[in-house]
């Protein structure tokens, strides 16, 4: 069933949903980085918990006006309306109170979802029309999707997915530095509200297939995901955005094979996934990654430590320095530096005093940047550069045996 | 249309300093309800370097940015070359502190300097290789050519200074407005920054910096603004930059081995 699922071969309405679902998971994932950066990512739960008093409004309106309470166009515009309030009692509380914005959220968040918990209550108890699935809002379901709910979900996905297209270059000059964009003429707070309108637009056209509980983790899980893979802002945008697919298009997929299964925990749990994925095993930023370089770092210092004293005649007392030199084949057992040591280590010392002139040398800033007191000075000068240097020391020094 | 008076008696659009590089007439900044910058006028001469000077919060930054719409302003009017900020915003590179932004972004050195170009490459137009290349000038002419490559966070203090200082000169611009471009940089950094700054003053550009240490005042700068919330004096370093006008703007809080030391400098 899964792979049934997963290969689009559900039937045409399941294929539509996973492919909704891919493309609402791609446009959560690139609006996340955005807040992500901008560092306002819990802004987004108080958003998307802010549209549940409207789900309900909507649909006691809709109900008693006669139609269908569960239309999903009425739905999401009742949602989007509510999600707009909530944000602009946010920004008021923030801007206008000397409370701070994650105590604004806090507020804000229990107060709109409190809310909407009463008026689904009431709904529920006094049983008006027909209201079988509205809880479904909360953690998202697949289960009774129809047709045109898909396609809007799809289209809304990619509507955002453009409009993030065509604004990225202010959007990321506002994360990373918003006082040189207002002054290079950009309207921050214009751009705010914009990457606002898009977390709304995710979480509202999200609550579906998600649920307003969960949303918040596809807006945030994939972005941070993707900063264990790269340093550059565009690349993180785009892996997150890719993560943020592949979670919702799998969740989405498992969740369509077993019926009883929720689809927004699914999804969450897809990306939590690639999450501790990235954590332990992404290059350079991991745990992994770290521990290793840790290990070698350590290692290149006994060595470098080693060397040095072999080069002074000083005994070395540390019997990790004395396994790592013997290892290399630069002491004999009895910790007598070999033929190889020897030449080693007087290298070595040679080294510190071309070091210690580049250092000296304003010139040549870069390389000495990189002075760790362990890295072959050949690495960062040319073979001309280094006997420029040695002229300034002298000849060679022999090392005693 | 009303005039403002100036202090001078003269009115804003008739004084012939209006063609000033940065003229300020009565700014006003404030935090809640406490005056950050008090109906402060400032007229930046042409060509030359300017120094903002005076204590901890006396608004030196705030007056800066409140020039540049980058917070808002309570009153004040602000015109770079005679005319309105908003037309002349490519005319205007502004520098902020190192400390506003987190270096841990994930951008690189050169991705920054590119942000410079950001009106001249436009919303969607593409980065091509003439943007590339005049970003690696700057970076040379700053002496980070070397660490285009480099992630910004693995900057030293006065590196990311020096990258905040390319950013800028890409815009090519005529006015450069720095805010505490000195604080905390290494010595190769100041003196980095000292050249480029004489060197864009040399090309006949205009640099006004938010300074903070008097020691320097002298060799760096043409003219001083000495400010404590209210504009205490403005004038050339000769004329204007002594005991008595920092006393004025420092108040008590010049220690007195600064002003034993700012007696020897100023004669």
């Amino acid at each position: 069933m899964i792979w049934d699922a997963l290969l689009l071969q559900l039937g045409y309405n399941a294929t539509l949903v996973s492919v909704g679902a891919a493309l609402l998971g791609a446009a959560a994932g690139i609006t996340g980085t955005f807040l992500f950066l901008r560092k306002r990512a819990l802004v987004a739960d108080a958003v998307s918990h802010a549209t549940l008093p409207g789900v309900c409004l909507a649909f006691l309106v809709m109900a008693s006006l006669g139609g269908d309470g569960r239309n999903l166009i009425g739905l999401l515009i009742g949602s989007a309306l509510s999600a707009w309030v909530g944000l602009w009692c946010l920004n008021w509380l923030t801007l206008r109170t000397r409370l701070a914005e994650d105590a604004a959220i806090g507020a804000v968040l229990s107060t709109f979802f409190g809310f909407g918990v009463v008026l689904l209550t009431v709904i529920q108890t006094a049983g008006i029309g027909r209201q079988a699935g509205l809880e479904g809002f909360l953690l998202g379901s697949t289960a009774g999707m129809l047709f045109n709910d898909a396609l809007m979900i799809a289209g809304g996905g990619a509507a955002t997915l453009v409009i993030i297209a065509l604004t990225r270059r202010a959007l990321t000059l506002v994360s990373f530095d918003p006082e040189y964009a207002s002054a290079q003429g950009i309207n921050v707070s214009q751009v705010d509200m914009l990457m606002m309108g898009l977390v709304m637009a995710v979480t509202v056209i999200g609550l579906k297939i998600v649920g307003l509980i969960l949303i918040v983790a596809l807006l945030i899980i994939p972005a941070v995901t993707a900063r264990f893979w790269s340093e550059r802002s565009d690349i993180v945008v785009l892996l997150a955005g890719i993560f943020g697919a592949t979670a919702a298009y799998v969740g989405a997929g498992v969740s369509a094979s077993a019926p009883n299964l929720p689809t927004g925990p699914l999804i969450v749990l897809m990306s939590a996934g690639l999450f501790a994925l990235s954590l332990f095993f992404a290059p350079s930023r991991g745990v992994m990654a770290a521990v290793i370089r840790q290990q070698r770092f350590q290692r290149r210092v006994h060595l470098r430590q080693g060397l040095l004293a072999l080069a002074q005649g000083q005994p070395i007392y540390e019997n990790l320095t004395l396994r790592l030199l013997g290892r290399a084949g630069l002491v004999r057992p009895d910790g007598v530096a070999t033929e190889i040591g020897r030449a080693r280590a007087a290298k070595a010392l040679r080294d510190e005093k071309r070091w210690e002139i580049l250092r000296r040398d304003h010139a040549h800033e870069a390389a000495a940047e990189l002075y760790d007191g362990l890295r072959e000075i050949e690495t960062v000068l040319t073979p001309d550069e280094i006997r420029e240097i040695d002229t300034k020391i002298g000849p060679p020094q022999e090392i005693p045996t | 249309m009303l005039d403002l008076i100036c202090e001078d008696g003269t009115t804003f659009t008739e004084n012939s300093l209006a063609q000033s590089p940065l003229a300020i007439r009565g700014l006003t900044v404030t935090y809640g309800q406490k005056p950050a910058v008090f109906s402060v006028d400032m007229t930046v001469q042409p060509g030359e370097m300017t120094a903002i000077i005076g204590p901890n919060g006396a608004g030196k930054s705030t007056m800066l940015k409140a020039a540049l719409g980058v917070i808002p302003s309570v009153s004040g009017r602000v015109q770079i070359f005679g005319k309105p900020l908003q037309d002349q915003r490519a005319r205007v590179a502004y520098v902020p502190q190192r400390a506003s932004v987190d270096w841990d972004f994930p951008t690189r050195v050169i991705d920054v300097v590119l942000m410079g170009l950001y009106r001249q490459v436009g919303l969607l137009g593409r980065i091509r290789g003439q943007h590339r290349a005049s970003a690696l000038d700057c970076l040379t002419r700053v002496g980070m050519a070397d660490f285009a490559d480099r992630q910004i966070g693995q900057l030293s203090g006065g590196q990311q200074q020096r990258v905040f200082l390319a950013r800028a000169l890409a815009q090519d611009a005529d006015l450069y407005l720095l805010d505490e471009p000195f604080a905390g940089v290494d010595a190769a950094t100041e003196k980095a920054i000292i050249t480029v700054l004489k060197s864009l003053r040399a090309e006949g550009k205009t640099v006004v910096v938010v300074h903070h240490d008097l020691a320097t005042v002298t060799e760096y700068f043409d003219n001083v603004f000495l400010i404590n919330t209210r504009k205490v004096a403005e004038g050339s370093v000769e004329t204007t930059f002594n005991t008595v006008t920092l006393q004025a703007a420092y108040g008590g809080r010049l220690a007195a081995t600064q002003v034993e030391q700012l007696n020897q400098i100023t004669g």
